[in-house]
């Protein structure tokens, strides 16, 4: 090894690590957003103070008119809901409709009191504790 | 000549009741297209969607426990 490659192997060295340390944040960066987003405070704000709540369709909707950050969260939720809906659809040979449609039923039994909910009608209720109002389809 | 009366009053007859059938054919067939069948329809639509939600339930469940990221 002559001097001048050991100068270059100790000048990138630093460097290295420096790349790596970039590499291994951007990679916590992308996988964060989407185990996040449950979490994130903007979202189950809007959820619990009954900005958004659950469509029959399987899809979040807005119960009164959103700020532009809720309406963005939203939109970003619905368009990976439509994908698992999608995927889950091909698989069980049914169509992206009736996939959703069954989700649907399912997230509106699952929301808590307090939460928005639209019913059949196209009214958004209030969780209580009693049963929603849901479509007669609905197991 | 009596043969051929009575074959002349058969053929009558046939026509009479061949007129009388046409013309009860023609009635009910007026009867069954104003007959609508759309209560029918919708409750058919129904049932298949709700054989197709059930179907689908427990695997809408699954994705949603699996994905609670995105519910």
């Amino acid at each position: 090894m002559t001097g001048n490659e050991q100068m270059r192997l100790k000048m990138w060295k630093p460097t290295g690590l420096a790349l790596a340390a970039i590499a291994a944040t951007a990679a916590v960066a992308l996988a964060v957003p989407s185990a996040m987003a449950q979490r994130d405070p903007a979202y189950a704000a809007a959820r619990a103070a009954g900005q958004i709540g659950e469509q029959p369709d399987g899809y979040l909707g807005f119960a009164s008119p959103p700020t532009p950050a809720i309406r963005a969260l939203v939109q970003d939720l619905n368009i990976k809901r439509k994908a698992a809906y999608t995927e889950r659809a091909q698989a069980t040979g049914s169509t992206v409709e009736q996939f959703a449609f069954t989700s649907g039923c399912n997230l509106i039994a699952n929301t808590k009191p307090g939460e928005k909910y639209q019913a059949p009608d196209g009214r958004w209720l209030t969780r209580d504790d009693s049963p929603p109002v849901r479509n007669a389809s609905c197991p | 000549m009596n043969i051929t009366k009575t074959g002349a009053r058969r053929l009558a007859k046939t026509a009479r009741k061949l007129a009388v059938l046409i013309g009860a054919a023609a009635l009910t067939g007026c009867v069954q297209i104003e007959t609508p069948d759309k209560p029918i329809e919708i409750n058919l639509n129904i049932n298949i969607r709700q054989e197709v939600v059930y179907r689908l339930d427990g695997d809408a469940k699954k994705l949603i426990e699996q994905n609670s990221e995105i519910f």
